[in-house]
């Protein structure tokens, strides 16, 4: 299944990148892709363990840059 | 906001300078106010370091920034110390503005989304969510106004702007009975419409989301600065600490504080931020360029390929023709017009070929289903179907060679519909189609395209037909008389034919050659408006009916690429160069600070040229 979501704040190119990398990397994710341009992240991965993959990738991008704030787009 | 960072900037700037023009014995004045600069200029930035520390986040480019800067404070170069974050913050804020430029080039041009339906619901008008809106809805469009959702035209005529889908800025007609889709714009009157789609389905939404997905199918070169920016910031990193202790280890202490100098240099240029911003930037420009232009791409991968086909394979009908059939010649043996017209549409009325369908519409009158039994559409050669309990084929030159019965087309020109009643032949109907007006001169620019080897058409119909065609469009090579099956494997060949790095693109409707599009390295759909059939299958969708719009994406496509590959030598290349200086201290921090923020506000605005597409 695919989630969308809305990173509000997201200001460096870097980070943008950092935070692909790492979501990329989460058990049970096909593909992470944070569009920099658009601030949006698309995870595709497993239907199962989503709300788990949701929570993690929501403390890698704090981690990365706190004050992004992620939301349902 | 931009404002009061731009303010405080100056601010600290300007204490900066008093504190160089103090004289140079009163220490510790200069000292307070170089300290005092550097608070205003770069207290977020050191704020932000400490706060990713506790992050555990050692390679961040706040930290980075502070410990390069702070470290010039320790060695004395308090001057250089605070010029580096007064530009650092500088680049930053041009860096934030080309970013904000971008993404609101980007979302002007992704401003097709309706933001609202008037749906009618018993006598009253309400104003809702497109998202509220039901199949079966009535909605009411007044001219100005977006169409929010894809609909029948129940009442009322206009002209629709469809210029955000499809790149055509001729209006079109519409009146009852017309089918609209969602984000287009209606100009003059006013629009009663019946909705056929919700808006998740709707053609505004799938648009919208195949742009902003395209940015997931990466190219290659989006690809290698992943890569690249994953090791540059280690690296760099890696080799300021080696350069701080190694050479004042061999060569004594002393010579400390200028090789921590040059250290810190490296910290410096240490963020790929030009590289992560400015490529991918390119990229979705190229795709979003291109959607304004009614050309769909459905990623930077596919963006990228487009710019090294070699080989452009065409489907003939409904691609470099209109797929529009008239019937031009009926010629009856031994029943009359009339017969030999209406057996023959009755015998083809279950298909949906555009031959079968010119049929119909010359027969001119209702199909009334109970007087035909058993059709049957055998793939490639006709149709064979039992009318009014007689047996009757109705086909090609083939379909009869393979039932015994004797027949010819030699000499004619178009589709020939070949009609048996009883294995005995009555005749035949011949049909044309008419080549589509800007098909010569998309072979003839596509040809004139370095990249080009070669264009090629497949055709399942005759031989005769298919040769006079590509003479008169100019196409290097014709197959015909292939037969679906043939046409991936006429593919297969032509992908033997190509370099190893070339591209194979075949170019067709997206209806019935589904395997071709998806076996090609690029397959593009041709009047992708309205078919979903056609969205899906293909990796581009050309949203009109133009051949001539593949040269205008080719033409984005090799665009983009170049952008993209000269902000990849430039950023990278000054890298290298800066570091390298940087290293046998011929340049100073200034150098360093260019090579980063200066480095990523000139590819980003390179990077912008790619959204324009004009005059492409």
């Amino acid at each position: 299944m695919r989630k969308k979501f809305l990173l509000d704040g997201l200001g460096c190119a870097n980070c943008a990148a950092k935070m692909e990398r790492s979501i990329g990397k989460l058990d049970g994710v096909k593909q992470a892709s944070v569009n920099f341009m658009t601030t949006k992240l698309t995870i595709e991965g497993e239907q199962e363990k989503m709300p788990s993959i949701v929570q993690e990738a929501e403390n890698i991008i704090r981690k990365i840059e706190p004050d992004v704030v992620m939301k349902k787009a | 906001m931009m404002r009061k960072r731009l303010w405080r900037i100056l601010a600290g700037a300007a204490i900066w300078l008093v504190a160089i023009l103090i004289r140079p014995d009163r220490q510790w004045i200069r000292l307070v106010l170089f300290l005092a600069s550097y608070g205003i200029v770069g207290w977020d930035i050191v704020a932000k370091a400490l706060r990713n520390i506790r992050h555990g986040n050692m390679l961040d480019e706040n930290f980075l920034m502070s410990i390069a800067t702070i470290g010039a404070f320790l060695i004395g170069e308090y001057s250089e110390g605070v010029a580096v974050m007064v530009f650092y913050q500088i680049g930053g804020l041009f860096q934030d503005y080309a970013v904000g430029k971008s993404r609101k080039s980007i979302a002007d041009l992704m401003n097709i989304r309706p933001d609202y339906a008037n749906v009618r619901r018993g006598e009253e008008l309400t104003r809702v969510d497109p998202d509220e809106v039901r199949i079966g809805d009535t909605i009411v469009v007044k001219p100005g106004e977006r169409i929010p959702l894809d609909g029948n035209v129940l009442e009322g005529s206009s002209q629709i702007d469809t210029s955000a889908l499809t790149g055509e800025s001729v209006p079109r007609e519409v009146e009852a009975g017309s089918g609209i889709l969602s984000g287009c714009v209606n100009l003059s009157g006013v629009l009663t419409v019946e909705v056929t789609t919700e808006y998740e389905e709707s053609t505004v939404s799938k648009i919208l989301d195949l742009v902003e997905n395209a940015s997931s199918r990466k190219s290659r070169s989006e690809q290698f600065i992943t890569r690249f920016s994953q090791y540059y910031t280690p690296i760099v990193v890696g080799l300021a600490v080696l350069l701080a202790v190694i050479p004042p280890f061999l060569t004594g202490w002393t010579t400390f504080s200028g090789w921590l100098y040059r250290a810190l240099s490296f910290l410096v240029i240490s963020c790929p931020c030009a590289l992560v911003l400015s490529i991918p930037l390119s990229f979705f420009g190229g795709i979003g360029g291109s959607s304004s232009q009614g050309i769909l791409i459905k990623g930077g991968n596919y963006l990228e390929a487009l710019a090294r086909t070699e080989i452009m394979v065409f489907d003939k009908t409904g691609t470099l023709t209109k797929g529009v059939f008239h019937v031009q010649e009926i010629h009856p043996e031994g029943v009359s017009r009339q017969e030999l017209l209406e057996l023959a549409a009755y015998a083809e009325s279950y298909s949906s070929h555009p031959i079968s369908v010119s049929l119909k519409q010359a027969y001119g009158k209702e199909i009334d289903n109970s007087r035909i039994l058993d059709a049957e559409e055998i793939s490639g050669h006709g149709v064979r179907a039992t009318v009014d309990g007689k047996k009757i084929l109705a086909g090609n030159q083939k379909l009869m060679a393979q039932e015994g019965i004797p027949c010819s087309d030699a000499g004619m020109t178009g589709t020939v519909v070949h009609v048996a009643m009883d294995q005995t032949y009555i005749g035949y109907i011949r049909i044309a189609d008419e080549v589509k007006e800007d098909s010569a001169r998309a072979i003839k620019e596509l040809k004139a395209t370095p990249n080009i080897r070669r264009t090629v058409m497949l055709t399942g119909d005759n031989a005769q037909i298919a040769s006079r065609v590509a003479e008169e469009l100019g196409v290097d090579e014709v197959y015909s008389e292939l037969l679906p099956a043939d046409k991936v494997e006429k593919l297969e060949e032509l992908f033997a034919e190509k370099s190893p790095k070339g591209k194979l693109a075949f170019v067709g409707d997206g209806i019935n050659d589904a395997p071709v599009l998806a076996r090609a390295d690029i397959g593009i759909a041709m009047g992708g408006l309205g078919s979903d059939a056609a969205i899906e299958a293909a990796d581009v969708v050309i949203m009109t009916d133009e051949p001539s719009r593949i040269v205008t994406a080719m033409k984005i496509s090799k665009k983009t690429l170049k952008i993209a590959n000269q902000n990849i030598v430039f950023a990278i290349g000054i890298k290298i160069v800066v570091l390298f200086l940087s290293a046998f201290g011929i340049t100073t921090m200034w150098a360093a600070i260019f090579a980063d923020v200066g480095v990523a506000v000139l590819a980003v605005l390179n990077a912008l040229r790619a959204l324009n597409v004009r005059g492409l």
